[in-house]
């Protein structure tokens, strides 16, 4: 299985720690990835506020490059799957539009012809690897490990734009994932709500508040860690937790982990070369629980 | 086909004012959607179950409450489509709003809010002499956004009004959309100044939610993003959110990616010290030392841990062709 390793901005910009536990863990379960060097950002959702069709006719020259490449797109960001999925779908049911935005394309010589697949790390696990043949890859099971889903906003929703209909397990992967390493699914309401980061620097102390409700509902039911197959919710459920730690006066302390760095965690990966030892709520405990130092 | 339904029920006067759930086995036909359920319950089994409704055909807007979590107006929405496999259904209140008793919230925070974006045509000139005629042409854009039959299911699951009250909602803006893009409407400026404020457009998180739950397929976070782009466009560009974007944009024009490093700087409007020949946003900058202060410790802790951006922020590969197709298209929507 080779993919076209779509990383985004945020996993070699605010969480560096992604990018090299993504290039590591899918080493180890054969997925072969070629990076995209010179893919754009995909807009994140704000650069389509502004224009929607220049948001569009970016995403449309990725997908143009990974067809000629030959390989389906993966992704590591719940954000730039759901930016690229909402574009693939506009681009995909308006064949008029896509040939104005191919025009502009042709400057470069490329042109989407409407073939690529777009994929979530998280997907492939579930829809190419598949969860069986996950299960042979992992030696150390998380075992009594209760983990907190948290989903982010693009990869659920809107369902239309995100292939729910042909793919309905896609809705659960994220649990489905998390039983396949060994650790117990916390059930909680936050998991398919927002992170607050989208208004973190417009209304700082609602986009807290958000992270202070989710980390305390997660971690009243007794999760011990949350993971995420999105680095945006990462930046703001770890690097803003001890601000909402003061905002409601108590303890959180609820490590937040990328879906890599668990993934590899099972795998019996280093914690260290995971990135484990770079978030800001430290994972000294939880590693500690399976002797393990980062 | 058999039903378990558990209601969420809550009533002030009882002696168990605390809200819990009440189970209602029954018996239904496999066309029955939740609303047709709750009515037999309330007609066959405990009348004292409050719910509202009307219409029973996703017309008046009455009947929206949470099924399994999510808003929805419950007569259009069928049995069979949202019991799971013991055929058990969770049926609450709609959220963000103050329960009155079982299924009945209280609307009226949510029509002060509509009525607070002046939800009414205001044009300028001396009146006409019969209506204020438009063409059809110019009113077609408008049908997706006047369907909204202000059931609330967009208020309800608001991530936003969940944790700030005074946001206006999508709801509201949805509506407040509707004016400025109606072409007889001659109030724009004056509307999107107001729009523009706090617990307006830019406290939108775009968690999708209302696009999600809308029965009618109004779209309100859509809206609420031209709104955005409309009141950049009319000047009033001197608030975190338009800096955020504007700052987000230029970055991905230049480079091809963002730079996380100098984003939220930028934001708070110290663009200056970035952008040579841009003015520092002195007012901004004053109104948000406090914030960017605030942003400190978070940086530091991040920074000890080695959880921070590249300092010198490299352009991608062909990066000039990113800004080609910027050039291309900036003007043009």
């Amino acid at each position: 299985m080779k993919y076209a390793f779509f990383p985004g901005c945020v996993s070699r910009g605010g969480c560096p720690e992604l990018y090299p536990s993504s290039i590591q863990v899918c080493e180890r379960l054969g997925l072969e990835l070629e990076v995209m060097e010179g893919a754009s950002c995909t807009g994140a959702g704000v650069l389509q506020e502004k224009n929607q069709k220049l948001g569009d006719t970016l995403n449309a020259r990725t997908f143009a490059m990974a067809e000629a490449m030959g390989l389906p797109i993966m992704t590591i960001c719940s954000t730039c799957q759901g930016t690229m999925s909402q574009a693939h779908k506009r681009l995909n049911d308006d064949l008029e539009y896509r040939a104005e935005i191919n025009q502009i394309l042709a400057e470069e010589g490329l042109e989407y012809k409407g073939e690529v697949v777009v994929k979530h790390l998280l997907w492939i696990l579930v829809e190419d690897l598949g969860l069986e043949k996950l299960g042979e890859y992992i030696t150390s099971p998380l075992s009594g490990l209760r983990m907190a889903p948290f989903y982010g906003c693009y990869i659920i929703r809107p369902t239309g734009a995100l292939g729910f209909d042909e793919h309905p397990e896609r809705q659960e992967s994220l649990e489905r994932v998390i039983e396949v390493l060994g650790a117990e699914v916390v059930e909680f309401e936050g998991k398919t709500r927002c992170c607050g980061f989208p208004i973190l620097t417009i209304n700082e102390k609602a986009s807290v508040s958000m992270v202070a409700n989710h980390t305390i509902e997660a971690r009243d039911l007794g999760a011990d860690a949350m993971v995420t197959p999105c680095p945006l919710c990462h930046l703001n459920l770890d690097g803003f937790q001890p601000k909402a730690a003061s905002q409601r006066n108590e303890v959180i302390d609820l490590p937040i982990l990328h879906l890599p760095q668990v993934l590899g965690l099972a795998m019996g990966m280093d914690p260290k070369a995971m990135g484990l030892n770079k978030h800001v709520i430290s994972t000294k405990k939880l590693l500690s629980r399976f002797a393990l130092t980062a | 086909m058999e039903v378990n339904l558990k209601v969420k029920r809550f009533d002030p006067e009882s002696d168990n004012r605390e809200s819990h759930y009440q189970e209602y086995n029954l018996e239904v036909e496999d066309y029955y959607t939740v609303l047709d359920s709750l009515i037999k319950v309330r007609e066959e089994v405990d009348g004292s179950l409050a719910l509202r409704c009307s219409c029973r055909a996703s017309i008046c807007g009455s009947c929206s409450m949470r099924v399994n979590g999510h808003a929805k107006l419950a007569c259009k929405t069928k049995i069979t489509d949202v019991a799971n496999e013991s055929n058990e259904i969770i049926v609450e209140p709609m959220g963000n709003m103050r329960v009155v008793k079982d299924l009945v919230t209280d609307m009226k925070p949510f029509w002060d809010k509509v009525r607070s974006v002046q939800p009414w045509l205001q044009p300028s000139g001396p009146a006409p002499e019969a209506e204020y005629i438009a063409s059809n042409e110019s009113m077609l854009h408008l049908n997706g956004v006047m369907s909204c039959i202000m059931c609330g299911a967009c208020v309800s699951d608001c991530t936003t009004l969940e944790v700030d009250h005074n946001y206006v909602g999508p709801a509201a803006l949805a509506k407040a959309y509707r004016f400025v893009a109606d072409p007889r409407d001659d109030e724009d400026e004056s509307r999107l100044k107001m729009y523009s404020s706090y617990g307006g457009i830019w406290d939108c998180t775009r968690c999708m939610e209302c696009v999600q739950v809308c029965p009618k397929g109004v779209a309100p976070m859509d809206r609420i993003m031209v709104l955005r782009d409309n009141a950049m466009e009319a000047g009033f560009s001197n608030t975190n959110g338009a800096r955020h974007t504007e700052a987000f944009n230029e970055s991905i024009k230049h480079s091809g990616h963002l730079d996380e490093l100098t984003l939220p700087i930028k934001t708070f409007g110290m663009g200056g010290i970035f952008m040579f020949g841009k003015m520092l946003d002195i007012p901004a900058l004053i109104r948000n030392i406090p914030s960017l202060m605030g942003l400190l410790p978070v940086g530091l802790r991040a920074f000890r841990r080695g959880k921070v951006p590249p300092i010198f922020h490299k352009k991608i590969e062909g990066a000039d062709k990113i800004k080609n197709i910027f050039e291309k298209l900036e003007s043009k929507k």
